[in-house]
């Protein structure tokens, strides 16, 4: 079946990162990622997968570097190139959406003019047309009153549609890979479910892949189909996301599924205790690499032929 | 039914703002706009809803930190504001507070140790070895280390320093404690631990909690009654279970509806489980889901009985 698989957007190999070479962060992971995929990566704080995500787009702050490995984006290594290419993928072919879209917008820069700087940079148009290209951006992500809202500076803007606009911004030069870092961990429950479905339907529209990096097992079930777990900065466990719920192998993504409170898991008259992350998995088992649940490229190996 | 411990009575917080113009209207943000809780001793209430919605501002009321406009707060039964409201320093044995954020509500330039002291020596409680043993004894009791006392909170990790905050909270023996999003800021691995720690205290030490969160799970499993807000009102409230498996306030059923389960999206069990009937020849106004401006003032309907602790209100 592996011939009808079409080669990855981005693929890591043996990723590592550190202060220097004596403190290492991440202990060399690898996986793949397939045009238009949505790919997870899931760990508790510290685990790594926020600094996996900054290291592909090249926004890692010293004293953090990539100590080793390579990063393949449409089979060019990224770490072997010259900055100011890397400049012009990002943005352009690599988009980012943070956690906080208020300390990711300028404050002082109306959000349409901030949109039509993506036009101008990389599509080098000039600011007349890129505003109207702004103006249609903030309609397809449903801002409500476009024309009027691009005037608009961030801070008059709900936290909802502050997130709305960063996507705007990051799907603006329509890339093929997009990176959302906990895109929605600042907003309501109610409001969430809205942005990550706007999200999910205009990059099957354009067929984006994406790389979402987040703590939320119940968001990464809604938005991935494959499943990355990463603990002390390694990847621990990568499968189908249905298989990871339903099957969980190593012993740490067993605890985390373990732990969670659920809705509709308590029982009347009752209240137990819920288990512990300590009390299910091993201290041994933490962060070890568990190289047979790891499948780079992992829809080419099918369970059946895994085992 | 025993007295209720707390009781909030026809809370109002309005706050003024700007006028637009010179000569434009006042402008009021009716953050509470008459709510009325109850909290009895061992119990532990929760308060839902979203940002912006007045729940923060209702625990705030409670805690002192907030004056209300109208409406009040009894502690059994004696009112805790207007004339006659106990001192600052008598309501802070009465309720305390944990909050979201336990490094932001630590001293960086104290020791744990004397984070916890001072609240003994201000209160006059004990003195030299014996506030000393109380201190080990409440780290204990956290989950935590004697010798932990000499560490700054920059030493401890997220887990633990909302164990500090917890402890903080607890060294006047409260009767009542508010729990403003206390796990929300922490990894689901933690979450757990603190959980844990916080429904095995309410059990040994018989504390009544009023627990603020938007992390409906959370929720379901510590509480025992339940307090949706929805713009200043309470719009369900109910044992948590009637809230649970059968809300049926709209906003209840929107709220419920779009928390991401893994499991029921992954075996397309999704959906809200089927409200309460409410009574015949009335119904939900229309304008219910559409947000409306806060600032208005608004006549909202009573809160109808929907089963033997479930309350919805029609509109508002």
């Amino acid at each position: 079946m592996s011939q009808f698989l079409p080669d990855p957007v981005l693929s890591v190999r043996n990723l590592r990162l550190g202060i220097g070479k004596r403190y290492e962060i991440l202990h060399g992971i690898s996986f793949d990622i397939l045009p238009g995929e949505t790919y997870g990566l899931v760990g508790e704080s510290g685990s790594g997968k926020s600094v996996t995500g900054l290291a592909i787009m090249g926004l890692l702050k010293r004293p953090l570097s990539v100590t080793g490995g390579t990063i393949h984006f449409q089979d060019r290594d990224l770490l072997k190139m010259h900055p100011r290419e890397r400049r012009q993928l990002r943005g352009d072919r690599i988009a980012m959406v943070f956690q906080e879209p208020m300390t990711a917008l300028n404050p002082l820069v109306t959000i349409g003019r901030q949109i039509a700087e993506m036009f101008v940079i990389h599509r080098g148009m000039g600011w007349p047309e890129a505003r109207r290209k702004a103006v249609e951006a903030l309609e397809s992500v449903r801002v409500p009153a476009p024309e009027e809202r691009a005037h608009a500076y961030p801070h008059q803007l709900s936290g909802g549609m502050r997130q709305r606009v960063m996507i705007a911004i990051a799907l603006a030069c329509r890339p093929d890979l997009l990176i959302a870092d906990e895109p929605t961990t600042a907003l309501d429950v109610t409001v969430q479910a809205g942005v990550l479905e706007l999200m999910a339907e205009l990059c099957r529209a354009e067929g984006t892949a994406v790389l979402l990096v987040s703590h939320d097992l119940g968001v990464i079930a809604n938005m991935c189909q494959r499943v990355g777990v990463m603990d002390q900065g390694r990847l621990v466990e990568e499968q189908d996301t249905r298989n990871i719920f339903t099957n969980p192998l190593h012993p740490y993504t067993r605890g985390l599924l373990a732990a969670r409170p659920r809705l509709g898991s308590r029982t009347p008259g009752q209240r137990s205790r819920l288990i512990e992350l300590d009390e299910v998995v091993n201290a041994k088992d933490r962060g070890r690499d568990m190289p047979t649940l790891i499948t780079p490229r992992g829809p080419q190996l099918a369970p059946e032929t895994r085992a | 039914m025993t007295a209720p411990l707390l009781e909030i009575r026809d809370l109002k917080v309005h706050f003024n703002l700007p006028r637009q113009s010179l000569l434009g209207p006042r402008r009021v943000l009716r953050a509470v706009d008459g709510v009325n809780l109850t909290l009895h001793e061992g119990e532990c209430l929760s308060i839902v809803g979203e940002s912006g919605c007045g729940k923060s501002t209702t625990a705030l009321t409670v805690m002192g930190l907030q004056e209300p406009t109208s409406g009040e707060v009894l502690y059994k039964g004696k009112p805790l504001n207007g004339p006659g409201a106990p001192s600052r320093k008598q309501r802070a044995r009465i309720a305390q507070m944990v909050f979201q954020d336990p490094y932001a509500s630590l001293n960086p330039r104290q020791t744990i140790g004397s984070t916890l002291l001072s609240q003994l020596k201000l209160h006059g409680l004990a003195s030299g070895s014996e506030a000393q043993d109380r201190v080990a004894a409440m780290l204990k009791r956290v989950g935590l280390q004697p010798d932990h006392a000499r560490r700054f909170p920059h030493e401890f990790s997220g887990g633990q320093r909302q164990r500090i905050g917890i402890a903080r909270a607890l060294m006047l023996d409260p009767q009542i404690l508010v729990l403003d999003e206390p796990v929300s800021a922490l990894d689901v691995s933690i979450q757990a631990q603190i959980i844990n720690l916080l429904m095995d205290l309410q059990e040994t030490l018989r504390l009544s909690y009023i627990m603020i969160s938007h992390d409906l799970s959370v929720v379901e499993h510590v509480s025992d009654r339940v307090a949706v807000m929805y713009f200043g009102h309470v719009v369900e409230e109910g044992d948590w279970h009637s809230v649970f498996t059968r809300p049926t306030h709209p906003y209840t059923r929107r709220l419920i509806g779009s928390v991401p389960d893994a499991e029921a999206i992954l075996t397309g069990a999704r959906g809200v489980p089927d409200g309460v009937a409410i009574p015949s020849g009335r119904s939900f106004s229309p304008d219910i889901s559409i947000r409306r401006d806060p600032g208005q003032s608004s006549e909202p309907s009573a809160l109808v009985p929907v089963g033997s602790d479930h309350r919805v209100r029609l509109a508002i």
